[in-house]
């Protein structure tokens, strides 16, 4: 009987891809795909460096279009939650759905069907979410900034949503948790890292970063959301479930609750 | 830009337009050409939420509050005793603008007291739409207020500027609506709305044969009904919402709990508890009648007046029409499946995808996610057990509220009395 193989990728959605081809094109039995730098040795099973191959990676990518669009959406925002053990799932999911001849992707009384569909719906909260909950500051340089930090890397699946939407204005996003950002110069969106001195969250004193009728704006805007309470029909539990706590830091509104 | 005086405007203008329920930015289609501002193409966004749970996604203000009407259920009535103010059109601009640069909002929702007559209160409020569209090259959304009374020309104007137009009604019944707003005619309301309709039907009409139309309120009108106010019943509720829904081709009707805000004779007096519970269960409906497929008379009627407030309205009506179940999640068809109680349209559609690949059994709904605590009474799957087939309706009713937590079991009370 053949070794079980653990597969070792850069991390990246092409080079997830890429050990998903390789184990495909080798009739690999896979014990787990894990990342780079996070590995953990099974007892019984060899280990294996994948090599990221961008044609091999869009060649899986198309498999799975042809069978589902819906599929592989599932299959990137899942990736994107960085769960433990995500990619072993994605990876038997894609064996599911090639077995298959058509719909397996909603088929929801399989548990990898749904488990994944799941995450992906997590994640996709999360990128909806954001879209919601950045709050951009306008600095001395004109640039319209925003600090995050989402609980999944949603920045690749947000930065369409606001280059459609800010089309005239230099915007910059950038997530603390993972020391990366994405830059709008005004042509296109590029990825950025940055030395990040202070992160600019609530608090009372100001920046030297940002004009001073940026703070006003962002006093009219608390303003306005204080006066939008409807008193006679407080729900807290409400609010707190529709903003979440761990956003308020970031926002200007929630600046006197934090 | 004074920063004072902005501020303080819009503090009054802000709180006098925050009994507008309707906050909705989805349902557009304009796209972001030319490097403009904004996009409203995909579905809505709320930025924020109010402390008692209501969605912000736009920005929700009064052009002014000074008003020539006196209408009892209204804060900016003219014998109200409060603060006025006014904007100007520019200042609307201003905070539309750098609030949207900023990622607060979707867009604006303009609404306005009127003052001087409605055709002139009309006409402002397009002349705000119309510099950000034309000036400021915005492509956000934009809500305005179709004020009762304007002629059939503005209404015109408007659409081509707002994506959605909006006249409220207020009160659900012509006679309640001459208890408390004696200066209003019925006319005044539908007028509008009707020209809005009409409009939206040709240019729809015109579309098919020239791409190049322009778009006319691309996001449909809605209007908005006061509960609890002038004694009406959740029948006549429901009734007068399925006729606009009809009539004059709503995207949306909203119902708002009346928050008593001035003490008057003919209103429920300061301080009553608003009927939240009782607006929870009238959306209830709505939802049924617009995605489930539901008639308003299988809900309410001249038997069942009124919602049943401890039990949402599918169970209600599954627990009246006891003659169509069990119903076979494996063979039923997706209609019959979006009557059980405790099903949604999102697990219809799970159901749907995942039987053509095994017959369920009780296991697989459960992790699909349906609410089995009310579930269970109405289906059989691929189970034997189903013992429930001999109860009655009561007791089924009975087992399901014992069961279940209502986040409303504070409230289970009868409704609101009024004249007392």
């Amino acid at each position: 009987m053949m070794n079980k193989k653990t597969l070792i990728y850069d991390g990246s959605f092409n080079g997830f891809l890429t050990a998903v081809f390789n184990a495909f094109d080798e009739k690999i039995s896979v014990a787990d795909i894990q990342k780079n730098g996070r590995v953990q040795n099974g007892l019984f099973s060899d280990s294996e460096t994948i090599f990221t191959n961008v044609a091999k990676a869009k060649r899986v990518w198309s498999g799975v279009r042809t069978k589902s669009c819906n599929a592989i959406n599932t299959i990137y925002f899942a990736f994107l939650s960085e769960t433990d053990g995500v990619e072993f799932m994605c990876y038997r999911y894609i064996q599911k759905l090639m077995a298959t001849k058509e719909r397996k992707h909603a088929d929801f009384s399989d548990e990898t069907v749904l488990y994944l569909s799941q995450l992906a719906r997590k994640v996709s909260r999360e990128k909806h979410r954001m879209e919601a909950f950045v709050r951009f500051q306008l600095t001395k340089d004109k640039v319209y900034f925003a600090n995050v930090e989402p609980d999944f890397d949603v920045l690749p699946l947000i930065s369409k949503h606001f280059r459609n939407r800010y089309a005239d204005q230099r915007w910059l996003i950038y997530d603390i948790r993972r020391k990366y950002g994405i830059f709008y110069n005004l042509e296109g969106v590029e990825l950025v890292s940055l030395d990040l001195h202070e992160i600019h969250h609530n608090r009372t004193g100001k920046s030297t970063a940002f004009t001073q009728r940026e703070y006003q704006y962002q006093d009219l805007w608390s303003s306005y959301f204080k006066s939008t309470h409807i008193t006679s029909r407080i729900n807290r539990k409400l609010h707190v479930q529709h903003v979440p706590k761990r956003y308020w830091k970031y926002l200007p509104e929630k600046k006197e609750a934090v | 830009m004074n920063y004072q005086r902005i501020k303080e405007k819009l503090d009054i203008l802000a709180d006098a337009a925050k009994y507008d329920v309707s906050c909705s930015s989805s349902g557009s289609k304009r796209t972001n050409t030319k490097k403009g501002l904004g996009d409203s193409t995909s579905m809505g966004i709320c930025h924020s939420y109010t402390e008692d749970g209501r969605c912000i996604s736009l920005l929700k203000i009064l052009l002014t509050n000074y008003c020539i009407f006196d209408c009892a259920y209204c804060v900016t009535r003219k014998s109200n005793d409060i603060k006025r103010a006014a904007f100007k059109i520019q200042e609307v601009v201003d905070l539309t603008i750098n609030f949207y640069r900023r990622n607060y909002i979707e867009g604006l929702f303009l609404s306005s007291g009127i003052f001087k007559s409605p055709d002139y209160t009309m006409e402002r409020l397009i002349a705000v739409a119309k510099k950000l569209r034309t000036q400021e090259n915005f492509n956000g959304y934009i809500h305005l207020k179709s004020i009762p009374g304007a002629s059939d020309e503005l209404m015109h104007e408007a659409g081509l500027y707002a994506d959605r137009l909006s006249v409220n009604i207020e009160v659900p019944t012509i006679s309640g609506l001459k208890l408390l707003a004696p200066d209003k005619k019925h006319e005044d309301f539908t007028k509008p709305m009707r020209k809005v309709k009409q409009e939206l039907l040709r240019y729809a009409s015109e579309r098919k044969r020239i791409k190049s139309t322009p778009k006319y309120a691309p996001a449909g009108q809605s209007t908005q009904m006061i509960i609890g106010a002038t004694g009406e019943s959740d029948k006549d509720i429901m009734f007068s919402a399925t006729h606009y829904y009809q009539q004059y081709h709503m995207k949306r009707v909203y119902y708002s709990g009346y928050v008593p805000v001035a003490e008057d004779k003919r209103l429920p007096s300061m301080g009553s508890q608003v009927p939240l519970l009782r607006e929870n269960r009238l959306y209830q409906t709505d939802w049924l009648l617009r995605f489930y497929g539901f008639k308003v008379t299988e809900i309410v009627n001249d038997r069942h007046p009124n919602l049943d407030m401890e039990i949402d309205p599918k169970l209600s009506w599954a627990l009246r029409n006891m003659e169509y179940f069990p119903v076979d999640v494996n063979t039923a068809d997706k209609r019959m499946l979006a009557r059980i109680p405790g099903v949604g349209m999102g697990s219809v559609s799970k159901i749907i995808g995942a039987r053509r690949f095994r017959k369920l059994n009780w296991e697989h709904l459960k992790k699909i996610g349906i609410a089995l605590n009310r579930a269970q009474y109405f289906i059989v799957c691929d189970s034997r057990h189903w013992q429930r087939a001999n109860l009655d309706s009561l007791t089924i009713k009975g087992k399901i509220l014992q069961n279940s937590r209502s986040k409303f079991r504070t409230q289970h009370s009868n409704q609101l009395t009024l004249f007392n």
